[in-house]
């Protein structure tokens, strides 16, 4: 029987009396690459905060690897539980300040060995390694994210729209990267995605949001063929 | 100078309301409460300083320290009204300055320890550090509110509260630490300051004068440092809950 990498329970957040999550409860099974669909305003970037800590549900349970949320030092729940924002925020410097930052921050030494390692992970070359962020591109501000949140070597990676502002091509080498990622390092990973084919082609597992609410989980075949009216409809919104 | 000597000065604020007047800034209202709340206050902290001096009571000096204190809380609280529990940190932060400074003053014999030293200069020091104070909170709430995504960054990479809001936290104590020593660079070629001043205008010799507002100048470096540090150190925690999570900062 699959382990699952993180369970809900019931969990409901509203903030400011807006209820953004209601009553989820599911799964995200160990060691797949499981896609999160919906759409906007669904309250998926919020459950990733959830689940990487920097939120608390008002009510319910998360358990990560069986234990509870609570149970874990917000330090060591934040490395196990890495995220990737779509925003893709860096500090200002350079691309290997960027990257040491998780070690600095446990006053860790960084070697140039484990940066040009990350660098190739991600697909970015050494001559990268000083250069200025803001000389970045979209796609190569996301694989710097991506590297960064490897750094921790999380058993868990959150990955929240890194590739709908990005043009084809970086897509899929996006795409490749969390495929590798997934087989090198056996991390499970949970992906907001808005490209139903990404969710098709390269999920094990699929989830689908609505107005904070878990409506469909399941083999990403479900998209074919929903159940519920509501995923039928965006479904086909999404494919016209 | 007599009152009607004093009476004739009024001509300065006459002019101001001229010019508002004329020119329609809508200035009139506020340079006339300016105006009249400036002769009230300081007529009563004059006869008030006048009963203290002559009374050489220690009670009245604590109590005149303490008045000062609580009014340069009750000022500056309302522009960090946004960080919870603002009003004990400011206080905190006052008192602890005052009694710094005053310990180094008095347990080294720089002043006497006579009212006529201590009240003036506490409030020097607790007037600078009110202004510091408000110079630090409006700079560290707008640096938080501008750079959550970099806060939560960090925490999300698995930093520290206080590794998470440290470079907005050092950016703050710089830039209201910064006009205090710059302006100190260019005192007595640009402007003599107030208290050097004042002293010239009664009749007290310059040398002794600039005496003793390099005095001054020097508590103030440490009173703009350790404001800004001890405000921000004592803030800092309140932006963040137990599951080191990032608030959100209270309305005002």
């Amino acid at each position: 029987m699959t382990r699952q990498a993180i369970s809900l329970k019931d969990i409901s957040y509203s903030d400011k009396g807006v209820a953004i999550l209601k009553n989820i409860s599911g799964s995200f099974p160990e060691g797949y690459i499981t896609t999160l669909v919906g759409p906007s305003g669904a309250g998926k970037t919020t459950l990733f905060r959830l689940c990487n800590g920097l939120r608390s549900p008002n009510s319910g349970q998360i358990y990560i690897n069986d234990k509870t949320i609570n149970e874990y030092n917000p330090v060591e729940l934040r490395r196990k539980v890495g995220i990737a924002l779509q925003s893709a925020a860096m500090i200002n410097g350079t691309i290997l300040q960027n990257l040491s930052l998780p070690f600095d921050l446990q006053g860790k030494q960084f070697s140039k060995e484990f940066a040009l390692e990350l660098l190739q992970d991600v697909g970015l070359t050494s001559d990268f390694l000083h250069r200025d962020v803001k000389d970045l591109s979209g796609g190569q501000r996301q694989k710097l994210s991506i590297a960064r949140t490897l750094v921790n070597r999380p058993d868990i990676l959150l990955l929240d729209e890194i590739t709908s502002s990005l043009d084809r091509v970086s897509q899929q080498d996006i795409e490749e990267l969390i495929v590798k990622i997934n087989k090198k390092y056996k991390t499970t990973i949970i992906w907001i995605t808005h490209n139903l084919e990404q969710a098709r082609t390269l999920g094990n597992y699929t989830w689908v949001m609505m107005n904070g609410q878990l409506v469909e989980a399941g083999p990403p075949s479900l998209l074919d063929d929903p159940i519920d009216e509501k995923v039928r409809l965006f479904v086909k919104g999404h494919e016209q | 100078m007599n009152y009607l000597t004093l009476s004739l000065a009024l001509i300065f604020v006459i002019i101001p309301l001229l010019l508002s007047k004329t020119l329609k800034l809508g200035l009139e209202k506020d340079t006339t409460i300016a105006a009249v709340r400036s002769i009230i206050q300081l007529l009563a902290v004059g006869y008030l300083l006048h009963f203290v001096f002559e009374t050489e009571n220690i009670v009245f000096i604590f109590l005149m320290v303490l008045l000062m204190i609580g009014a340069a809380t009750q000022n500056a609280r309302r522009k960090g009204k946004a960080i919870k529990g603002i009003t004990w940190k400011l206080f905190l932060t006052f008192l602890f300055i005052e009694i710094l400074t005053q310990s180094i003053l008095l347990g080294l014999s720089i002043i006497p320890s006579t009212a006529q030293y201590i009240i003036p200069i506490s409030g020097m020091i607790i007037g600078n550090s009110m202004v510091l104070s408000i110079l630090f909170l409006n700079r560290f709430i707008s640096e938080v509110k501008d750079h959550v995504e970099q806060t939560e960054l960090i925490l999300s990479l698995g930093g520290t509260p206080k590794q998470a809001i440290h470079t907005q936290l050092v950016q703050s104590i710089k830039s209201s630490t910064i006009p205090t020593i710059e302006s100190q660079k260019t005192i007595g070629l640009v402007q003599l300051p107030g208290m050097m001043s004042g002293q010239i205008i009664a009749g007290a010799d310059p040398v002794q004068a600039v005496q003793f507002q390099l005095l001054i100048l020097f508590i103030l470096l440490t009173t703009a440092v350790i404001t800004s540090i001890m405000l921000g150190y004592l803030s800092y925690p309140s932006l963040f809950n137990n599951r080191m999570q990032l608030l959100k900062l209270e309305e005002k």
